[in-house]
């Protein structure tokens, strides 16, 4: 273990000496910084790309850009993209087969040399996500070889939230916007009269020996209070939140609601909520051949079950109305993944709320399934009232 | 075993879609080493009577010549592809199916009597029975090859029957209905130009047509909300694939 004391405090040039400690050790930097509009997640040269200066509003369907006098690097929400583009990328080469000139084919297992990544500013929900995706890629039995690799090399930079957006509810998916664990090093920016700063935790060895490599201060107290005051607040600043219920057995009971017709009604099925949600993991294979058939090649890309031909059987789609379409991602979502990966789908990020044109929002839906199951409920008991009530009669 | 004879026709339509096959220069020698290109009039006077094994058809039909043509045209083919919005939708000429083509006759041409014409413009697929339908105005390069490929191999096209909206996600494009309020019809539009037109800041023009879930009454609204009125929205949708889009607004 190096000297890094557990908590430090990093200014602007403490975060750029920390992407160029990084990109020196041979790491590929992803973060947040501005194009087209929106924060994307793309590679980074220097920690000057991130988006200082650029908040976020956002609703569902609807996000813009806006500029923020503070300078914050870390005060937006999310945008498009999630950490699975890079982990579980949305196109991929698995093998590839020849057939050669005696007619007899090799297979060549595709195993590249994976990028060893570093993430800067990975917020709380999405290294939820990305535990998840752990879970559902290399915790089982049929393991996701390039992804375990990706995931295995990957140093994680998480950002605790201090903006949450409108879309946001987290909270009421049992996390939060502080970051616990499953990080390398974890900051929580804190923009004041005292200047621009970054209060760093480490979180693991790794982390504690890149740090080791990075001009910083130890953490005085008004730091420590300031980022503390600005998480707990953040908590409390959720845009939405789920009904608090238990959804996986509110999505069993709710298979037959009306409610589903309702919001069939307005899904276009374009699929944009599970490409930008960072726990939809469903991919497809394809395959490739050349012109000559003696060369072919596997392909695995994303997928959703939005797509009609991704429940299709010899035939036809065994979901082929939108109903059932948007159900199964919303059961799948809230229910059926805790049969499968013992939790729930969802960490409240609010990707899908926000990047969903029409603006089809997760929270919403599943209150009205919850106030209809209650409504149906309550009928049902007063049916058995009356029913007990003519037997005494 | 001789190669298969590849023949490429074209009816009412621009060139265009016949082109992107000329277009596939690095791969046309290796093509050319599979099939033997018996008839392809952009590229060779040289002709070979049929039956041929996989004939590409561009163009829709618009006179009665056409339709005795794509008669005979499908009599000679084992395998028949129609190849754009065109031959898959009757192209931007069907926007005649909505208007007085007598009228326009009279109109434009200084010696109507000259001119032979249906009353609408029809995809093939209206008169004979099609193999496959690839989309687009024009088609895309690596579909076309897809195609190509999947039929010497004997195996199904890769063609996913998905909207727009998964191209555009799967490239990173950020969504500019969602992001910058602008009108897209990629989420009624079926996949296969790898979402070009949002990469570029712009709404998609819905080129390759309805894709295979499409609800325009849930789009429409949002066209409205980023500005365009009844008649905009009209003209949006009344392009290359007018006759399919309206088809399903005659059902909303
Ligand atoms: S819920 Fe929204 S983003 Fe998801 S498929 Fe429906 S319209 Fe598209
Ligand atoms: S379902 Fe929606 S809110 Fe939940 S994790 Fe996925 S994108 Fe985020
Ligand atoms: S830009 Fe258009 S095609 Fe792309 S995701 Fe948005 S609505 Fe869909």
């Amino acid at each position: 273990m190096t000297d890094s004391p557990a908590i430090s405090v990093l200014d602007r040039e403490g975060l750029d000496a920390l992407v160029k400690t990084l990109t020196t050790e041979g790491r590929t930097v992803v973060g947040p910084t501005v194009r087209d509009g929106a924060v994307v997640l793309s590679e980074l040269a220097s920690a000057d790309q991130l988006p200082f200066g650029w908040g976020t509003r956002v609703e569902a369907g609807h996000y813009r850009l806006i500029p923020r006098e503070d300078g914050a690097a870390f005060a937006h929400t999310s945008g498009p993209q999630s950490w699975k583009t890079f982990l579980h990328p949305q196109r991929e080469k698995l093998w590839s087969a020849d057939r050669g000139a005696d007619g007899q084919l090799s297979l060549t297992a595709e195993q590249p040399e994976q990028p060893s990544y570093a993430f800067l500013g990975v917020r709380p929900c999405d290294l939820r996500a990305i535990a998840i995706q752990d879970r559902v890629l290399t915790g089982g039995h049929y393991q996701d070889s390039g992804y375990r690799e990706r995931r295995s090399g990957a140093f994680l930079i998480a950002a605790e939230c201090t903006e949450p957006g409108a879309t946001c509810f987290c909270v009421s998916m049992g996390g939060g916007p502080a970051a616990d664990n499953g990080f390398d090093l974890a900051l929580t920016e804190v923009v004041d009269e005292a200047g621009h700063r970054f209060l760093v935790r480490v979180g693991s060895e790794a982390g504690a020996e890149v740090l080791s490599h990075v001009p910083r201060c130890q953490a005085d107290v008004e730091t420590q209070t300031a980022a503390r005051r600005a998480v707990d607040a953040a908590r409390d600043r959720m845009g939405r939140a789920m009904p608090p219920v238990s959804l996986r057995t509110l999505m069993g009971q709710s298979l037959e609601a009306d409610r589903w017709d309702d919001v069939a009604d307005r899904c276009l099925t374009c699929g944009n909520c599970t490409m930008v949600c960072p726990t939809c993991f469903c991919t497809t294979t394809e395959e490739v051949t050349d012109l000559t058939g003696d060369h072919a090649e596997r392909w695995q890309r994303w997928d959703s079950c939005f797509d009609l031909d991704f429940s299709y059987l010899h035939g036809g789609p065994v979901r082929s109305s939108p109903r059932s379409r948007y159900r199964q991602w919303l059961t799948h979502k809230l229910s059926t993944w805790y049969d499968q990966f013992d939790s729930s789908g969802c960490v409240g990020c609010g990707r899908c709320v926000t990047w969903c044109p029409v603006g089809i929002d997760i929270t919403e839906e599943a209150s009205a399934l919850h106030d209809e199951l209650e409504a149906r409920l309550r009928l049902q008991e007063q049916a058995e009232q009356q029913e007990r009530t003519e037997k005494v009669q | 075993m001789t190669a298969p004879m590849l023949a490429v026709f074209k009816l009412a339509s621009c060139d265009g879609c016949q082109l992107t096959l000329l277009d596939c220069e690095d791969e046309l020698l290796a093509l050319a080493g599979q099939v033997e290109i018996a008839h392809f009039l952009e590229a060779s006077s040289n002709t070979r009577p049929g039956p041929y094994d996989l004939t590409l058809v561009e163009g829709s039909i618009t006179t009665s010549a056409d339709a005795e043509h794509i008669r005979k045209i499908r009599a000679q083919s084992r395998f028949l592809v129609t190849i754009g919005a065109c031959a898959t939708a009757g192209g931007i000429q069907a926007l005649r199916n909505f208007a007085d083509v007598e009228e326009f006759r009279r109109t434009v041409y200084a010696r109507p009597d000259y001119i032979d014409t249906l009353a609408t413009s029809t995809p093939v697929s209206a008169h004979v029975d099609v193999d496959f339908e690839l989309r687009g105005c024009p088609i895309d390069r690596g579909q076309l090859l897809e195609v190509i490929t999947a039929f010497l191999t004997g195996r199904k096209p890769d063609v996913p029957n998905h909207s727009v909206c998964f191209e555009c996600k799967r490239r990173g494009t950020v969504c500019v209905t969602v992001a910058h309020g602008t009108p897209c019809l990629g989420p009624v539009t079926h996949a296969g130009c790898g979402a070009i037109c949002p990469a570029y800041g712009r709404g998609c023009y819905g080129c390759f047509g309805p894709s295979g879930s499409v609800n325009l009454p849930a789009l429409i609204p949002l066209l409205h909300r980023d500005g365009m009125d009844d008649r905009d929205t009209e003209r949006f949708l009344h392009t290359f694939n007018a006759a399919t889009f309206a088809e399903i607004e005659e059902k909303m």
